[in-house]
C-alpha cells in the first residue's frame, strides 16, 4: 500500500497534467476555428481554379502539352512532398502521413525507381529521418509562420518548378491530412506533377470558351500557379486537420487523466481510512488490556 | 437598367467579393476589356491593373496583380493571385509590391518580369490618382 503522501503528490500531479491538456484542448478548439474558415475561404479559388484546368487540360491531346501537364516522358525520380505539423501532441496525425509517405516510398523504391523527399513541418521529417533520411532534398521550415498565406505556397511551389525544370525529378506528390471532422483526419496521396485533374468534375461541357491569349499559352501561365493552388490547398487542409487532431486527442488525454484522478482520490480515501481504523484499533485494544 | 450578372473575385485567400454587377473591367493581358451581361464565354490571364465593378450600388475598383478571368454564361469570375480592395491599398503596400517586383526583375532580367513589374507601376498610379 503505497503511503499517502504519495498518493496525494500523483493526484496533484496528474491535476496539473489535466490542467494542461485541457488548456492546450482549448487553444486547439480557438485555432480549429480559425483553420476551418481558413481552409473554407481558399475553396472557391480551389474550386474554380482547378475546374478551368480541368477543362484546359481535357482540350490538350497527346504529348504535345507542356511538361507540367504530361510529364516529362520519363518515370523514375519520385519526389515525396511530405507535409505535416511542425509540433507534436496532436495523436495520429504527424504518425499516419509519415506511415502513407513512407509505404509509398518503399513501395517506388521496391518498384526500382529513385525516391527523394522534400519535408515541410519538423515533425514529418524527425518521423522519417531514421528510415529514409538519406532521400531527403530539403526541409521547409513553417514554424515562425503565425498565419497560413498563399505566399508560404509560393514560395514551396517556386522551389518544386525549379527542380522540375533541373531535371531532378519526373513526378511529384503531395502527402497530407484531408479534414474531415475533428475526430477523422485521412491521410492523402496526390499526384502535382505532371498535374493531374482527372479527379476534377468538370461540370457542363457545353460552353466553349474564347481563350486570349492563346489555349496553350494560358495552359503554360497557369501551370505552375496550379501547383502553389494546390500546395496551398494542402496546407490549409494540413492546419485545420493539425489542430482538429490535437483537439480530440488533448480531449482524450484530459478525460484520461480525469479517470486517473478518480482512481487515485478512491485509493487515497481507503488508505486514509485504513490508517484511521488501525489507530482505532491499537486504542480499543489497549483500552481493553488495562 | 442595364442586365446584371454574377460576378466574383477570389484570392486563394479569401472570397473578397460576390455581387450582381452590371459591367466588370477586367485587365486582360491582352488588353482591358469590359464584360457585361452575354458576353461571349472567354478566358483570359491577367497583367496587373485595377478592376472596376459596377454595381447598382456604385462602382468598386480593386487593385489586382495577375491570375486569370473566366466570363461565362453563369457569370463573370475573376481569380487573382492577390487582390485587394481600393480602400485597402495603402502607399506602403503598393511600395512593397513594387519593390518586390523589381527585385524579380533584376534577378530574372526577362520580359515578363519587366512587364509585371511596369505594369504595377501603372496600376499602382492609377488606383492612387
Amino acid at each position: 500500500m503505497p503511503n499517502l503522501k504519495v498518493l496525494k503528490n500523483r493526484i496533484a500531479s496528474v491535476k496539473s497534467t489535466r490542467k494542461i491538456t485541457k488548456a492546450m484542448q482549448m487553444v486547439a478548439a480557438a485555432k480549429l476555428r480559425r483553420a476551418q474558415e481558413a481552409a473554407e475561404a481558399g475553396r472557391p479559388y480551389a474550386e474554380r481554379f482547378n475546374a478551368v484546368m480541368a477543362q484546359l487540360a481535357g482540350g490538350v491531346s497527346g504529348d504535345s502539352g507542356p511538361k507540367l501537364l504530361v510529364g516529362n516522358g520519363s518515370n523514375q525520380t519520385h519526389l515525396l512532398v511530405v507535409m505535416t505539423a511542425e509540433r507534436g501532441l496532436c495523436g495520429g496525425f504527424n504518425g499516419n502521413i509519415a506511415k502513407l509517405a513512407r509505404v509509398a516510398a518503399n513501395k517506388l523504391m521496391a518498384e526500382g525507381k529513385t525516391v527523394k523527399i522534400l519535408t515541410v513541418g519538423k515533425k514529418g521529417r524527425e518521423a522519417l529521418k531514421r528510415e529514409l533520411g538519406s532521400h531527403f532534398i530539403g526541409h521547409v521550415d513553417l514554424s515562425d509562420v503565425k498565419k497560413l498565406g498563399y505566399d508560404n505556397a509560393a514560395t514551396i511551389a517556386q522551389d518544386l518548378l525549379t527542380r522540375f525544370d533541373a531535371g531532378e525529378f519526373d513526378v511529384a506528390k503531395i502527402f497530407y491530412s484531408t479534414f474531415q471532422s475533428v475526430i477523422s483526419q485521412t491521410p492523402t496521396e496526390q499526384q502535382i506533377i505532371p498535374a493531374d485533374f482527372s479527379h476534377v468534375e468538370v461540370g457542363e461541357q457545353s460552353t466553349v470558351y474564347d481563350y486570349e491569349p492563346g489555349e496553350e499559352a494560358i495552359l503554360a501561365d497557369l501551370l505552375p500557379r496550379a501547383v502553389a493552388t494546390q500546395i496551398f490547398s494542402a496546407l490549409l487542409e494540413n492546419g485545420a486537420s493539425e489542430q482538429g487532431a490535437r483537439m480530440s486527442a488533448m480531449d482524450n488525454a484530459t478525460r484520461n487523466a480525469g479517470d486517473m484522478i478518480d482512481k487515485l482520490t478512491i485509493q487515497y480515501n481507503r488508505s486514509r481510512q485504513a490508517v484511521i481504523t488501525n489507530e482505532l484499533i491499537e486504542i480499543i485494544s489497549g483500552a481493553e488490556a488495562l | 437598367m442595364a442586365e446584371m450578372m454574377q460576378f466574383d473575385l477570389v484570392s486563394p485567400e479569401r472570397r473578397l467579393t460576390s455581387v450582381q454587377a452590371s459591367e466588370v473591367q477586367i485587365p486582360g493581358a491582352e488588353g482591358d476589356f469590359t464584360a457585361m451581361a452575354q458576353h461571349a464565354p472567354v478566358i483570359t490571364t491577367l497583367r496587373p491593373g485595377v478592376l472596376k465593378v459596377v454595381t447598382a450600388s456604385g462602382t468598386d475598383e480593386y487593385l489586382v496583380t495577375g491570375g486569370f478571368a473566366e466570363v461565362g454564361v453563369a457569370g463573370t469570375s475573376v481569380l487573382a493571385e492577390r487582390a485587394f480592395a481600393k480602400a485597402d491599398v495603402t502607399p506602403e503596400l503598393l511600395e512593397d509590391l513594387i519593390k518586390e517586383a523589381n527585385l524579380q526583375r533584376d534577378a530574372n532580367n526577362t520580359d515578363m518580369a519587366a512587364k509585371y513589374a511596369d505594369d504595377l507601376v501603372a496600376a499602382s498610379t492609377q488606383i492612387s490618382g
